[in-house]
C-alpha cells in the first residue's frame, strides 16, 4: 500500500464485501443484523471479562455443518475472536 | 453414465439462458449427447438464445400433458446432431407442471442422453421447485454483484435444504479492468462470500452480445468467454482444467490486432 492510499477512501468492491459479509450472515440465521450485532457485543463482553481480545478482529459467521448424530447439515456459530492478552485476574 | 444438472441462480439476469447455450453446445461439441430443457414456462427464451424458435412445435407442457411424445417435442440444434432442445411453453403459467412430472420426464431422457441441462426461471417459487426436482447436480450462476451474490447465497441454502450436494459457482461477467481496480468483487472475493466451489470464470464480453444476436452460442470460439465456456464443460466432464487467464488476452497485442479487426 503506498503512502497516498492513506488518504484515498476504500474500494467499492471491498465496500460490497463487507456489506455482503454481514447481510449474509444475518440471512443465514433468519435474524436481522441488530441481532447479530447485539450478539457480537454480548460476546466481547463475556470474554473481555477474562482476558483482553481484538474487538475489531473479532468475525462471527452462522454457517452450515454436518451434524454428528442426525443427517443432514445443521446452522453452527462460528466465532473467531482474536486474543490480544490472557489476563490471569481470573483466579 | 448420465447426469441432470440444473442452471439455476435466484436472481434474473445473470446469465443462465446465456450459459445453458453455450455449455450444452459446448458439450455437444465435445460428442456428448445433450438436451436442453427450457424450465421458465411463460418466458421462454432458451429458444430464441439457441437461434431454434422458428422450428417450435410441441413443448414442454404438451409433453408433461401427454399431447405428444417427447421425441416429437424435441428440437434438433441446426449445427450439431447430437444436441436437442425441448422448449418451454409460452402461453402457460408454472403452475402447469408439477416436480413429480419433470422428475419422471427427466428420467425418460436420461436414458439416452448424456447431459440433460435444466435452465432454471428466477426466483424461488413453484418454478425453481420443477427445475431441481429432478437434478443431481447443480451449477449456481451469479455475477459479481451485491444482489445476485445475496441471491445465489439463498439458492445454495435451498439446494442443500433439497440434497442436492453437488453445487458449483459460475461467476459471469466478470471485468478484470474493475477488479483490478478494487471497483468489483474479484472471482475470490465471490468464491470466499458463499464457500462453494468454483467451475468457472467467464468475462464480460462483447462477443457474446454478438452472439445471442445471431442465436448461434459462441462456445469453442476464439473469444475470451468462449474459451471459458469451454473450459467449464471439460470441468463439468471431470477434468482438471486451470483457470483461464482473463487479463491475458486484453493486453497491447489484442488492441493490436483489433484495430485491424474492426469493419
Amino acid at each position: 500500500m503506498g503512502f497516498m492510499d492513506f488518504f484515498k477512501k476504500k474500494n467499492s468492491g471491498d465496500v460490497a464485501k463487507d456489506r455482503l459479509k454481514l447481510l449474509l450472515i444475518s440471512d443465514r440465521a433468519d435474524c436481522s443484523p441488530d441481532v447479530m450485532e447485539n450478539i457480537k457485543n454480548d460476546i466481547i463482553q463475556v470474554i473481555s471479562k477474562y482476558m483482553e481480545i481484538d474487538s475489531d478482529g473479532l468475525d462471527i459467521q452462522i454457517t452450515q455443518t454436518e451434524s454428528e448424530g442426525t443427517n443432514g447439515s445443521v446452522p453452527a456459530l462460528f466465532a473467531n475472536i482474536p486474543i490480544k492478552d490472557l489476563k490471569h485476574t481470573g483466579k | 453414465m448420465s447426469e441432470v444438472i440444473v442452471i439455476t441462480s435466484g436472481k434474473g439476469g445473470v446469465g443462465k439462458t446465456t450459459t445453458t447455450a453455450n455449455v450444452g453446445t459446448g458439450l455437444a461439441q465435445l460428442n456428448k449427447k445433450v438436451v436442453l430443457i427450457d424450465t421458465d414456462i411463460g418466458l421462454r427464451n432458451l429458444d430464441v438464445v439457441m437461434g431454434l424458435e422458428n422450428r417450435i412445435v410441441y413443448n414442454l407442457v404438451d409433453v408433461v400433458e401427454g399431447n405428444c411424445r417427447i421425441k416429437q417435442a424435441l428440437i434438433k440444434d441446426k449445427k450439431y446432431p447430437n444436441l436437442f432442445l425441448l422448449p418451454s411453453a409460452q402461453t402457460r403459467d408454472k403452475t402447469s407442471v408439477n416436480p413429480e412430472q419433470m422428475k419422471k420426464l427427466v428420467d425418460e431422457l436420461k436414458e439416452e442422453y448424456d447431459y440433460i441441462l435444466l435452465d432454471c426461471p428466477a426466483g424461488i417459487e413453484q418454478g425453481f421447485k420443477n427445475a431441481i426436482a429432478g437434478a443431481d447436480r447443480a451449477i449456481i450462476v451469479t455475477t459479481p454483484e451485491v444482489s445476485a451474490i445475496r441471491d445465489a447465497d439463498r439458492i445454495i441454502g435451498l439446494l442443500e435444504a433439497n440434497d442436492i450436494k453437488d453445487t458449483k459457482l459460475i461467476v459471469n461477467r466478470l471485468r478484470m479492468d474493475m477488479v483490478k481496480r478494487g471497483d468489483m468483487m474479484s472471482i475470490e472475493d465471490v468464491q470466499e462470500i458463499l464457500a462453494i466451489d468454483l467451475i468457472g470464470a467467464v468475462p464480460d464480453d462483447e462477443q457474446i452480445v454478438i452472439a445471442t444476436n445471431q442465436g448461434e452460442p459462441l462456445v469453442g470460439s476464439n473469444s475470451l468467454a468462449g474459451q471459458a465456456y469451454m473450459n467449464i464443460c471439460h470441468r463439468i466432464m471431470g477434468e482438471d482444467i486451470p483457470l483461464l487467464d482473463l487479463e491475458g488476452k486484453n493486453g497491447v497485442w489484442t488492441k493490436f490486432k483489433g484495430l485491424f479487426k474492426k469493419n
